[in-house]
């Protein structure tokens, strides 16, 4: 394994920047998540990573090798792809000893790496089959196992569950995080669903129009988003935004106020689990659709002009309907500037 | 019922009119080749005029005769023009395959100048009837020392066989999904190992097609062989088909037997590669 070091990479086609300018380093055995909206950039930055893109500008560095220069082959690094990517005339097995098989190395290491992975994976008693006699889950596991057969220095993954189903997707996740937590791997992975990114990463890159949003834990993440983009992205239901007027070291939106140091127009976000309903006093708001989830419940409501979501326990509210009044408090907010969209408290 | 009918079996009525319109096709299609059998089986060689495709008396004179013919100095000569078709086919088909494949490859996978054009003036090359070429081609091989040779007739025929079939390469070469390449890559492979272990693999039932294609093309080319070879040992079997329409009469027995002989080997390749012909055709038309 090894580290991973970003510096100033930028990355156009033409003269269509893709990648502005970014920076970071990879510790070795993180799990670094690549997250963001559709052609944010991520998938590019990580086919940089691989050696499948030339850099523009910058430098990269696996270990202390800069690779800007390196073919993908010799970059000592493997990619699980979005679509499998298996070799559809090769069996499990064949798929999964290619690599090793082109590199050179003797058939019993390549026969007892392959059944090694195979356990790992549950793969054992599918190793001769061809790829279209799989499962789409399994045939991820075969894309994974061909992957770590090779003990690469870095693993990245591009959207890997993406084509699964739900279930499967969550199942999946957590034999990744069991995979990375066995193989301590340097891992880049890219996704655009943030469950999967909040689930498996050590850290998270969002990242919006080729733009480094912020780079930090998912709690750090979840708790102090850099901009209103983090904010709405990361967190699931997404959060509520209010439009108000910072004076006097407070902002006050539809009846709730909260402390402001600065002055001026901000957004106040609040996380539909820092919102409290109450069938009490204060500011009301109108039912609008209830969406019950089990234990809890997820409350659409009309504050004054401002659509909102809430979350709620069924057992407290449970009887909710659309139109009814119920009172709102929320415990926690982040106030974002309504022009520069940075976060100011 | 509408339902039944819609996804269920077909009806009675409807079954025996589809049957009835294959049947009525099938005899349509047939009959000319019956029709060619007859000749070949009659020991006549006059034209038939009576409508009916089967022979009153079969013989395989006329087979024995077009098989067993010989040159002035005694030796084999059908078997010396089969081996010339043979020839000409084969290499035509290898040559067009082998440089249309990392041609077809490399204008599928890379932009670079000229790309566009090129595959245009590969199209444009098509477009030419063979009888056009005739003249400058005959001019060439002559300069060449090439008139009368197997190998020329096979460059011949390469000048249209190697854009056909860069053609029909490319088209099949965009249909797999730059991602195994890249996985390969990814797995340490070199370009051309996973040109020649990847990409190759999986294009076979197009190398298959395409060869075929080109093979069956120089096989059944009439107008250049007749123009190029004059020497009757250097005929390939079309020309040789040909020899049968003479001035003052044809030899329609003979040039039946012929033109079936003629169409075995293909009809033979057809059915061995008739697996690959379907994969081939089918190819990119489903997704997954």
């Amino acid at each position: 394994m090894a580290t991973l070091r970003l510096d100033g990479v930028r990355k156009s086609y033409g003269d269509v920047p893709v990648l502005h300018t970014v920076s970071m380093n990879v510790a070795d055995g993180e799990f670094l998540v690549l997250v963001g909206p559709s052609g944010c950039g991520k998938s590019t930055l990580l086919r940089c990573i691989a050696g499948l893109e030339d850099i523009s500008a910058g430098d990269l560095h696996i270990g202390e090798r800069r690779v800007n220069d390196l073919a993908p082959r010799d970059r000592d690094v493997a990619m699980v792809f979005q679509s499998y990517a298996l070799y559809p005339h090769m069996t499990v097995r064949e798929n999964m000893a290619f690599g090793l098989r082109v590199r050179g190395a003797p058939e019993e290491e390549i026969t007892r790496l392959v059944n090694q992975a195979a356990e790992m994976l549950a793969l054992g008693s599918y190793l001769d089959r061809l790829p279209k006699a799989l499962s789409g889950g399994q045939r991820q596991r075969v894309a994974i196992g061909r992957a770590i057969v090779r003990r690469p220095k870095v693993f990245l993954f591009d959207e890997p569950l993406s084509n699964l189903d739900a279930a499967l997707r969550g199942q999946m996740r957590v034999e990744l995080k069991r995979l990375h937590r066995d193989l301590n791997a340097t891992i880049v992975y890219v996704t655009h669903d943030q469950i999967e990114a909040m689930t498996l990463a050590d850290r998270i890159l969002v990242l919006n129009g080729g733009l480094v949003q912020q780079l930090g834990t998912p709690a750090e993440l979840f708790d102090t988003p850099a901009n209103r983009f983090v904010a709405g992205f990361i967190g699931s239901p997404a959060m509520n935004f209010l439009k108000g007027n910072a004076q006097g070291g407070q902002v006050t939106v539809e009846g709730l106020s909260f402390p402001c140091q600065t002055s001026g127009e901000v957004e106040v976000g609040l996380r539909p689990n820092d919102l409290v309903l109450s069938r009490g006093a204060g500011p009301q708001a109108t039912v609008d659709v209830v969406e019950h989830l089990g234990w809890e419940m997820l409350v659409h409501l009309q504050l004054g002009a401002h659509k909102i979501a809430a979350r709620a326990e069924t057992a407290v509210m449970g009887s909710l309907k659309p139109g009814d009044k119920v009172a709102v408090a929320a415990e926690r907010a982040h106030l974002f500037s309504a022009v520069s969209g940075l976060r100011v408290q | 019922m509408s339902q039944q009918s819609q996804g269920g079996a077909p009806s009675v009525p409807v079954l025996l009119a589809t049957h009835l319109v294959l049947v009525v096709t099938t005899l349509a299609v047939l009959y000319p080749v019956l029709w060619v059998l007859k000749m070949a089986l009659t020991p006549s060689q006059a034209f038939s005029m009576d409508p009916m495709p089967f022979p009153t008396e079969v013989s395989f004179q006329n087979f024995r005769e077009v098989i067993g013919t010989t040159a002035a100095d005694g030796s084999w000569l059908f078997g010396r023009q089969l081996l010339n078709s043979l020839f000409v086919s084969a290499v035509t088909s290898a040559l067009g395959i082998t440089l249309a494949c990392t041609a077809g490859y490399a204008m599928s996978r890379w932009a670079f100048p000229g790309r566009d054009i090129g595959m245009s003036m590969f199209l444009v090359t098509q477009m030419f009837p063979g009888v056009v070429m005739a003249i400058p081609l005959y001019i060439l091989l002559d300069e060449a020392g090439l008139l009368n040779s197997m190998l020329g007739l096979a460059l011949v025929y390469s000048t249209t066989a190697v854009p056909f079939s860069t053609w029909n390469l490319k088209g099949y070469f965009d249909t797999i999904p730059v991602e195994l390449e890249e996985a390969a890559l990814m797995d340490g492979a070199s370009r051309w190992m996973t040109f020649t272990r990847i990409i190759l693999p999986l294009a076979r039932p197009a190398l298959v097609v395409t060869a075929l294609f080109s093979f069956m093309t120089a096989w059944n080319e009439f107008i250049l062989a007749a123009t190029f070879m004059g020497d009757e040992r250097a005929f390939t079997l079309p020309v040789v088909l040909q020899s049968y329409v003479g001035d003052f009469g044809t030899e329609w027995g003979r040039f039946a037997a012929g033109s079936i002989l003629v169409s075995l080997p293909v009809m033979l390749l057809f059915f061995a590669l008739q697996r690959f012909l379907v994969e081939g055709l089918t190819a990119g038309s489903v997704k997954g």
